[in-house]
């Protein structure tokens, strides 16, 4: 019964949401619907509310109105299933850390050993570091690694909560073209067991990976981009991107 | 050198450069990698006022600019939890305010006759037992709160936004940090004065950070660092009759400049 309930309901319930800073409105009447194994990709232009709409599902933020529901639940109730990688990993670079510890954050502190790391904690901290491809990197300085490494070993700390839905804000943006495909070649893997829920502006992602995708500039327009693709390919034979994109941005 | 180690005054400054040398060498790394050098600079000389008010009441030194200096901690830690773009202001008030509290209070206290450059310049060779006892009883309280809570320390000092989305609790752990740089800069006033405070918590934590993977290493080192700086300004300072604090500062800059050299040249 449990089970056959949860396959249907979406992970991701978001009703007529609304939000705005002092007196300035971000968000209207944002719907949305995010069901397990998607891979949603979250464009629009800068100060669009891509951003803001990721804060208020990781419950950093409190919508004015409408609701949100992570399975079921509010935002702030549902930290353990989820997992965030923030924007920019490129801050406190010269902090004294190794990779390792920095993955150990992602552990939910509710049953945390009375000092250092429990056994079993460092092993899953191991095992999220492989499926990363970073176990090598252990034990190496957070500085002293790659801007694509770094990204990567942000993915493993989120994934060490074992999350359902997995959240990144422009995983990309600070990594060279080669890093950018082995990270989506990464979660394309990862979207096989978790829900992927990513901001980005590249549009290789969107074609090659996203199987939705959402518009948002204060409203939010939602695409399939299943349907999507079959309207593309009968109409034109090569895709323009920017064709695209303004495709993307009409309301369905 | 090894005669004067005969006198109580010197045994207990060497205690007390050792202890103090730890204790700076685990908070100064708090303070660096929380970027609040100056933070810690504005309750340093906040923490004056508290001298002044202790002078003024008749309470002792210690117990007065302690209160005193976490008062103003919780202050800063309240203003700037929330804005932390006009942290400058706050301390720039804190700074100047605590400062002139302290020299007013001075003022009005009958009979004065406390030497104030022992508070601004440090006064390490004037350690009494009461003193050493204050020291160790914060070493052991700062030990205990950074082995007990070191994994929120660490993913509060490293990554506040994230610690917070897993549910650590933020905002207690900045003031609690900022609490304990108050009462450590409060014993550290004994030793190299509240002027020079500010080098015994950032000179050996910058060569240790050059040479750490992780925090505690950090913190270990900078303490080893700091308590060799100490011991070396101290012999200087018995040697040519100079400031102790201002030897322990300047043999501290000389190293580093020396360390920075090396690293240049690797």
């Amino acid at each position: 019964m449990q089970t056959n309930k949860e396959i249907i309901s979406p992970l991701i319930e978001i009703q007529e949401l609304s939000f705005s800073y002092e007196k300035d409105s971000v968000l209207e009447a944002v719907n949305l619907e995010v069901f397990d194994k998607d891979f949603l990709v979250l464009i629009g232009p800068n100060g669009g509310g891509k951003s803001t709409l990721m804060k208020l599902m990781l419950g950093m933020l409190t919508a004015n109105e409408g609701s949100l529901k992570i399975l079921g639940k509010a935002p702030a109730k549902s930290l353990t299933t989820i997992g965030y990688v923030p924007q920019n990993t490129n801050v406190n670079i010269n902090f004294p850390i190794e990779a390792i510890e920095v993955v150990m954050m992602g552990h939910s502190s509710h049953k945390p050993a009375l000092f250092g790391y429990k056994k079993e904690e460092i092993a899953h901290a191991m095992f999220t570091l492989r499926q990363v491809g970073m176990e090598e990197f252990a034990h190496s300085k957070i500085g002293s690694l790659s801007g694509g490494q770094r990204q990567r070993v942000m993915i493993a700390r989120a994934l060490c909560s074992n999350p359902k839905i997995l959240f990144l804000d422009e995983p990309t943006s600070n990594i060279d073209a080669e890093g950018q495909k082995s990270i989506y070649e990464l979660l394309k893997e990862l979207n096989k067991k978790v829900t992927i829920v990513v901001i980005s502006h590249d549009l290789s992602m969107i074609l090659n990976y996203a199987t939705k995708v959402a518009h948002i500039n204060k409203k939010l327009s939602f695409h399939d981009l299943n349907s999507l693709q079959k309207e593309f390919t009968t109409n034109n034979n090569h895709i323009c991107e920017v064709e695209l994109l303004q495709m993307l941005g009409k309301r369905q | 050198m090894i005669e004067a180690l005969s006198y109580e005054f010197m045994q207990n400054a060497l205690i007390a450069g050792i202890i103090v040398s730890f204790i700076s060498g685990i908070i100064g790394s708090l303070i660096v990698v929380n970027r609040m050098v100056f933070l810690a600079g504005g309750i340093a000389h906040a923490a004056y006022g508290g001298i002044g008010i202790a002078l003024f009441s008749g309470i002792p030194i210690f117990l007065g600019t302690s209160i005193f200096a976490v008062i103003a901690a919780l202050f800063m830690a309240f203003v700037t939890i929330k804005q932390r773009e006009n942290i400058d202001t706050f301390i720039g008030l804190i700074w100047a305010v605590g400062m002139a509290i302290g020299i007013i209070l001075v003022d009005l206290t009958p009979g004065y006759n406390v030497d104030l450059m022992s508070y601004l310049f440090g006064s390490i060779l004037a350690v009494n037992s009461e003193d050493l006892y204050f020291m160790s009883v914060l070493f052991v309280v700062i030990l205990f709160v950074i082995i007990f809570w070191y994994r929120d320390i660490l993913a509060v000092s490293y990554d506040s936004e994230y610690a917070a989305l897993r549910g650590t609790n933020v905002k207690f752990f900045y003031t609690l940090i900022l609490v304990l740089s108050a009462l450590t800069v409060v014993i550290a006033i004994k030793v190299v004065g509240l002027i020079l405070v500010i080098a015994l918590l950032t000179i050996p934590i910058y060569i240790a950070q050059n040479i750490s993977s992780t925090l505690y290493k950090m913190m270990f080192l900078s303490g080893i660092i700091a308590a060799v700086f100490t011991l070396v300004g101290l012999w200087l300072s018995y040697t040519f009759n100079l400031t102790s604090g201002a030897s322990i500062i300047l043999v501290a800059a000389v190293s580093l400049l020396l360390f920075m050299a090396v690293i240049k040249l690797k």
